[in-house]
């Protein structure tokens, strides 16, 4: 009986230290990248590297905010990720509701495809959008990149809503409808509340994808003024032959605090959603 | 208020027919109830009559208006939920009127009715709560005031009571008659439960397959169920049904004969007995009698219950099939069950005379299920 209680007790211990040693994994990089950027340069290039920094600076910060076409950059960013995200949401939430709720000819082809675009690899697309891009002068232009970052938000956020739909009976809709409600009225005042969760969670996602692409955003991207803060981070290695660590670990951390406050803004939102759902209505 | 009228309505899926030219008219302030096993057509005829789906043909009208086209919303009825629909993000106050608020009806007048209403229903202290707050009977009641807010011409109610636990399924029962005789609203009420449908309905229509077997008064539809599928769904417990033979004024079956008096037109019927035609015979004298060996005995206080063996085959026909459910124990004879007085002498095991009463017997054609109005005897003619 003790034997048995002991043995499980060690398990449970066991899996804590496992638990434990992932999450160390996945946090280590992020506070190494903020501690470094505030350590000095000597410390930095240290040969004993420590773990905090001695004499914390804010000028890796200073350095990185001046160099030049930041805030342009940030702005072009802004910009494409807003436009991607609102417009992929309002366009997937529609579909989403023609995919959960009518039944048309090709619907189940439809689902498929939404989904199997999302296995190809995303490296093969970029030779053929490039082409198709450069036909309609949309190279080297923020509407480029919109259209782009879309063909991969899009299915992927028509496929979250319409499960968050399935997820809401349908006799919600059917007695609004006895109420006196228009299609639209239903569509207003019952579907859009209920699927607030579900459109925050489905946008959260579309920004951190957006917000971080970096690979479209290079090669369509030429000029210095219309590029995004991916690709001006990038300039950080290898522009010359010694790289400004500090300045890059600044530069990175400025780049995810949007993705950490939009987070923030939404996550007891996403959390309330989850636990509001359950309850059969 | 309105009346209902159904004429030749039908609904098809694809191949499959799902309600088949169904006529029926619901009068004003009626209360009519839509029984049957479950994919017997009874819900999809409900929606039908509410706009949610599309009738393949015929027409309905409410009143003196055909709706077969029009939106739910455009009809003027409510409708009750089997899972309620009541909407999460709402408070019990904002559901209820939501219908009224959907019209443009005055604020005021909203406010009014719903107080009214909830106060009927003894929802008064509820009406700031929201659904996921609510117990199971709360949430009914709720769904019963949002409908009855609206002050419709119409109720539909989807089989409301089901998801409630038994207890308060009986007591909610009493509150919808009561609450139908004070509104006089008519109602359509769909239920697979045939003691709901008796207790409640002023008239029943028992439905399978699509269509509508019989439509009666309940008492009529347990007197005198015009075949064999209504006689073995409509009665709890359920009427024994058992092949007999008729050999001038008798009739056989499995190891008894019981003389009769009235016959049906044909030699070999379905016998059908209601567990009230026996009697322990002490309590009976005079009757026709039967022995029995007693195979189970419930006492349930008031009456008992004598179930016993015929040697016949139990009814494996196939219209008994989604009427009746099957016990757990395989069979090969017959279980009859009779009531009898509670005061019985019966044990288990042990061997009983029951009474019983030839009168009240149904016989049934064998191959088609239909009901044998029973000719008079010639001994009881020649009087």
């Amino acid at each position: 009986m003790n034997a048995r209680r002991r043995g499980r007790r060690a398990r449970q211990a066991g899996w804590n230290v496992l638990g434990l040693a992932i999450f160390v994994v996945m946090v280590f990089p992020v506070f190494w990248m903020i501690s470094t950027a505030f350590k000095s340069n000597e410390q930095i290039v240290s040969l004993n590297p420590t773990w905090f920094p001695l004499h914390p600076t804010i000028q890796h910060f200073r350095d990185a905010i001046h160099r030049p076409y930041f805030w342009v950059d940030v702005k072009n960013s802004l910009i494409i990720v807003s436009v991607t995200v609102a417009i992929s949401i309002v366009l997937a939430f529609l579909a989403a509701v023609a995919l959960a709720r009518y039944r048309f000819g090709g619907r189940k082809l439809f689902i498929v495809l939404v989904i199997g675009i999302q296995m190809l690899p995303q490296a093969g697309l970029i030779i053929p959008l490039y082409v198709v891009l450069a036909r309609y002068h949309e190279t080297n232009a923020l509407s480029g990149v919109v259209i782009t970052y879309m063909t991969f938000v899009l299915p992927f956020s028509v496929w979250t809503l319409r499960g968050f739909l399935i997820g809401i009976p349908k006799e919600l809709e059917e007695a609004a409808m006895v109420d006196g409600s228009t299609r639209l009225g239903v569509f207003m005042k019952i579907l859009l509340p209920l699927m607030g969760p579900g459109l925050v969670a489905t946008s959260v996602f579309a920004f951190i994808t957006t917000w971080n692409e970096y690979i479209f955003a290079r090669i369509l991207l030429n000029d210095q003024s219309k590029q995004t803060v991916t690709v001006w981070l990038s300039y950080f290695v290898g522009s010359s032959r010694h790289t400004d660590w500090g300045a890059l670990m600044a530069a990175s951390s400025l780049t995810a605090i949007p993705v950490v406050i939009f987070f923030l803004l939404v996550q007891r939102r996403i959390a309330f959603g989850l636990t509001a759902g359950a309850v059969r209505g | 208020m309105a009346e209902i009228r159904l004429d030749q309505v039908t609904k098809a899926f694809g191949a499959v027919t799902a309600v088949d030219d169904v006529s029926l008219e619901i009068a004003d302030g009626e209360f009519l109830v839509l029984v049957g096993p479950s994919g017997c057509g009874k819900s999809t005829l409900l929606r039908m009559i509410a706009g949610l789906e599309e009738v393949s043909g015929g027409e309905i009208w409410i009143g003196d208006r055909d709706v077969t086209d029009l939106a739910p919303r455009s009809r003027d009825i409510a409708m009750v939920f089997q899972t309620y629909a009541l909407y999460p993000h709402m408070t019990v106050r904002q559901n209820m009127g939501y219908g009224l608020k959907a019209r443009r009806t005055p604020k005021p007048e909203i406010a009014r009715r719903v107080a009214e209403v909830a106060e009927l229903l003894g929802l008064a202290d509820l009406l700031e709560r929201r659904p996921a707050q609510l117990s199971g009977g709360q949430r009914q009641r709720v769904a019963m005031g949002r409908a009855i807010v609206r002050q419709p011409q119409a109720f539909l109610l989807d089989e409301p009571l089901s998801n409630l636990d038994a207890k308060l399924r009986v007591g909610m029962r009493a509150s919808l008659a009561q609450l139908h005789q004070r509104l006089g609203v008519t109602t359509v009420y769909v239920t697979h439960d045939q003691t709901e449908a008796m207790t409640l309905g002023q008239r029943v229509a028992v439905m399978r397959d699509g269509r509508i077997l019989q439509c009666d008064r309940p008492q009529a539809l347990y007197g005198r169920p015009n075949n064999l599928f209504i006689a073995a769904f409509i009665g709890s417990p359920a009427m024994n049904l058992v092949e007999g033979t008729v050999e001038g004024d008798t009739v056989h079956f499995g190891q008894y004969r019981v003389p009769i008096t009235k016959r049906p037109d044909a030699a070999r019927v379905v016998v059908g007995i209601r567990p009230e035609s026996f009697e322990d015979a002490a309590f009976a004298p005079g009757m026709p009698t039967i022995q029995v060996r007693v195979e189970v005995l419930e006492e349930l206080g008031s009456d008992a219950h004598v179930f016993f063996h015929v040697d016949a085959p139990p009814m494996t026909a196939e219209v008994l099939e989604t009427a009746s459910e099957e016990g757990l124990l395989a069979t090969d004879r017959a279980l009859f069950t009779a009531r009898v007085d509670a005061r019985t002498g019966a044990r288990v095991g042990g061997t009983l005379e029951l009474a019983v009463d030839p009168a009240s017997f149904h016989f049934f054609d064998l191959g088609t299920g239909a009901r044998f109005e029973a000719a008079a005897s010639p001994a009881l003619a020649a009087r």
